[in-house]
């Protein structure tokens, strides 16, 4: 029998201050969890090309839309926001970053890189397709 | 035999592979398909851009061809495992009962196990023109 031992409890999140890479921190695990069903876009998108003209023209359809558009611009920036944010994990896996001026440089790098990335992607997007 | 009337204590349970069993597997397997991944992006983001504006025949040809199917199904193996990853924590995280957690990560294997499958079929038809 093993004396159940009263260990200190941590705080939950409304006892700290919101930070900066806090904020980042949830995001990434948001932005991750619309990529996972956002992947139900690209399936749909994959088996309509595989099925024939009708099924893809259904897609392109929604695409077209504007609150397909709107996901679809959502799902641009969680993707490059995901990549960015996570390539700051691989910094601070590798052990560096840690000093309070390089974590919040890399913060802000990764939110920055992020946006200019979707913007850049949409760019070209319009530029190539002519908006469609 | 990590029961109540066990002898091992909390610290015991955790060591060696730890409190999961799997060790480090799975935050190893996170990052090589993190690292697949961030290699990957810039050629699918182009292979999109691609086929933006064009009907399905013109799609169908494009996603057809080796090299294009090969790049995407790499990525969607990457993903898809990246995924399966991912949502586990998040549950893990946040859901506390015990057979509520069990159903949740197995319908994650199974949701990340399908879109990989059923992407990766219509890559493969398109591939053999069938």
């Amino acid at each position: 029998m093993t004396a159940r031992i009263e260990r200190p409890l941590s705080p939950h999140l409304q006892t700290y201050r919101v930070t900066l890479t806090m904020a980042l921190s949830i995001i990434h695990r948001a932005t991750g969890i619309a990529l996972y069903f956002g992947t139900l876009l690209l399936a749909w998108w994959l088996i309509a090309a595989a099925s024939g003209p009708g099924a893809y023209a259904n897609v392109q359809a929604f695409t077209g839309s504007i609150i397909g558009k709107l996901i679809v611009f959502g799902y641009t920036w969680a993707l490059l926001h995901h990549l960015c944010s996570g390539i700051r994990y691989f910094f601070w896996d590798l052990g560096y970053g840690f000093k309070p001026n390089e974590r919040e440089a890399l913060t802000w790098g990764a939110l920055i890189a992020g946006i200019s990335l979707t913007v850049l992607v949409w760019i070209i997007a319009y530029t190539v397709g002519g908006g469609r | 035999m990590s029961g109540p009337s066990s002898m091992r204590t909390p610290l015991g349970r955790v060591r060696n592979l730890g409190s999961s069993h799997s060790g480090t597997t799975d935050f190893w397997r996170q990052r090589l398909t993190a690292v697949a991944m961030a290699l990957l992006i810039v050629p699918v983001i182009a292979i999109i851009l691609m086929l933006i504006g064009r009907n399905q025949a013109g799609a169908a040809q494009i996603l057809g061809s080796l090299p294009i199917a090969i790049i995407l199904v790499l990525f969607i193996i990457a993903s898809t495992w990246h995924m399966r990853i991912g949502m586990q924590i998040v549950i893990e995280d946040y859901v506390h009962n015990e057979k509520l957690k069990l159903a949740g990560v197995m319908a994650n294997n199974f949701f990340c196990i399908a879109v990989a499958l059923a992407s990766i079929y219509a890559i493969l038809k398109l591939s053999s023109g069938v």
